[in-house]
């Protein structure tokens, strides 16, 4: 079943063009990889997905709802949570209040659930989230997102500005709540990871989708040439 | 005995000049706004009281609860169309809207009231007459106690609301970050709108207590402002607790500076408010923080 499907979108700062006429599909319980260089669009396209940025043009559809024209905090209980690159934690709020302002009340994830899942963060409970190191904040933003039960979860580039061994650990607890089902939709610039993290990948180029299909499928150099645009589609 | 008498009154005085500035700094904290127009709006509850109490006779304490709801719901309306069309037009917009607002709201009560100078000291019963004589050149007045009591029933309610309840967390968090709080669902129009209606209620009470100890007239707005401003100011800009010392602070240096010589109360108040902003932001190069 589709949970999502993105209809020719169509994203603009201005006269800056960042995603044009973007059309895919994500089923239910699926993980896709966004991939594609700086400056690709990807980051754009999960806003426009998320009701953080307004699309110039085409449709966003959530569980067969229209939902292009709600506001951000209307898609988060519909069940649409994106992790935003940067984190952007609320740094006076403890880690406690980060998580329960964003708690939606039922649901699979609460406040003990989310420290089961990043054990790193009991100890740090009750500290501001401003004073933690990188991949603690990383841990909050991703159990924040969770609060809200999410059925579909955007991740923007969590191992961004992360230590290698932080970035595993932050992945082996993505690879826990993805096979209890959740479906993701990821932007990641590590390549071999999204790769193997992911069933599909979507590869982004100057605001198009210029390769599509499953991660087992894609050889190597095929996506490095879409990411680069090697050999550009006609 | 007068120099503690006079730290005393400051208080009392700085109790005043908290509740005027409580409202200003939530709404500088949670949306950056500098509402010019506070000032006016705590008049325009003053004259809100005024008519209750002229039309009920009822006591001018149960009047600001009966004008109460109105002014949430006068909050609420200047949030939704209003600020919030001028916030989404960059900082200056605001400030502009605000300072217009100010003009209106000081024709609109000229129009309707006079520039005659009214007091609601008269109505208000035994409590702004009464005072303790605690020893020769000590005494407190009743008013000033209520004022101070209130003042920090206000700023202890405020301070719990933010840190112990979700709707608290949900304004602190959108104060930080509005469109990460828009991301994990919070609604941050709901959030402004209500931190606005907030704001207005607690200036209408600013204005309650400038009707019952002195007298107030269409445009006495400005000079609140004015002192409610310093008081931000000296106690840091969007700092709650900061705002309570800024006025009490504030107060001091004027009943302090009266008593060196009477001409000397707002001057003092006013000296202390640069020298704040000489000490905190280095030097006489005073660069205000620009909005994100």
């Amino acid at each position: 079943m589709t949970l999502l499907r993105a209809e020719d979108l169509d994203c603009r700062y201005g006269l800056l063009q960042a995603v044009r006429g973007v059309s895919f599909e994500v089923t239910q319980g699926e993980t896709v990889a966004l991939i594609g260089a700086n400056g690709a669009g990807k980051t754009t396209l999960l806003r426009a997905i998320a009701g953080a940025h307004k699309p110039h043009s085409g449709r966003v559809v959530f569980d067969s709802a229209d939902v292009t024209s709600l506001p951000a905090h209307r898609r988060v209980s519909l069940g649409i949570a994106l992790v935003p690159e940067g984190r952007r934690l609320f740094p006076s709020l403890t880690v406690e209040e980060n998580l329960r302002v964003a708690s939606s009340g039922q649901g699979r994830w609460n406040v003990p659930s989310v420290l089961e899942v990043f054990p790193l963060l009991q100890p740090r409970r009750h500290m501001a989230a401003g004073n933690l190191s990188g991949g603690e904040q990383q841990a909050v933003a991703i159990g924040r997102a969770l609060m809200s039960n999410p059925r579909l979860l955007l991740l923007d580039e969590v191992s961004l500005g992360l230590a290698p061994i932080v970035v595993d650990a932050v992945y082996r607890s993505l690879a826990g709540i993805i096979s209890e089902g959740t479906t993701v939709l990821l932007v990641e610039q590590d390549l071999a990871r999204a790769l193997q993290v992911a069933g599909r990948v979507i590869c982004m180029l100057e605001g198009r989708i210029v390769l599509e299909g499953e991660a087992a499928s894609l050889d190597r150099d095929q996506v490095v040439s879409a990411y680069f645009g090697l050999k550009r589609p006609a | 005995m007068t120099f503690v008498n006079a730290v005393v009154q400051g208080i009392f005085l700085g109790a005043f000049y908290a509740v005027l500035a409580c409202g200003l700094s939530i709404m500088f904290g949670v949306m950056r706004i500098i509402n010019l127009a506070h000032g006016d709006i705590a008049v325009l509850g003053a004259y809100i009281a005024y008519v209750i109490v002229q039309g009920t006779g009822m006591s001018p304490f149960v009047a600001f609860v009966v004008a109460l709801p109105v002014m949430i719901v006068l909050g609420y309306i200047l949030q939704l169309t209003v600020l919030e069309r001028s916030l989404k037009a960059g900082i200056l917009t605001p400030l502009l809207a605000t300072f217009g607002l100010s003009i209106v709201i000081q024709n609109l009560l000229l129009l309707r009231f006079s520039p005659d100078v009214r007091s609601l000291g008269g109505n208000a019963g035994a409590v702004t007459t009464s005072s303790w004589q605690i020893t020769n050149g000590l005494s407190v007045s009743a008013l000033g106690i209520v004022i101070l009591v209130v003042a920090l029933l206000v700023f202890g309610a405020l301070q719990l609301f933010l840190s112990r309840t979700r709707a608290g967390w949900r304004m602190r968090a959108t104060a930080e970050d509005a469109d990460a709080a828009e991301l994990v669902g919070i609604d941050s129009r709901g959030v402004y709108a209500r931190a606005t209606a907030l704001a207005v209620a607690i200036a209408a009470l600013g204005g309650l207590f400038l009707a019952i100890r002195s007298v107030f007239d269409p445009l006495s707005g400005p000079t609140q402002l004015i002192f409610a401003f310093e008081a931000v100011v000296i106690g840091g800009m969007g700092s709650l607790w900061g705002t309570l010392l800024g006025g009490l602070a504030l107060g001091v240096a004027q009943t302090l500076g009266a008593h060196i010589n009477p001409e000397y109360s707002a001057l003092s108040g006013h000296l202390l408010f640069l020298a704040v902003l000489v000490v905190r932001y280095g030097g006489f190069r005073v660069s205000l923080r620009t909005a994100r």
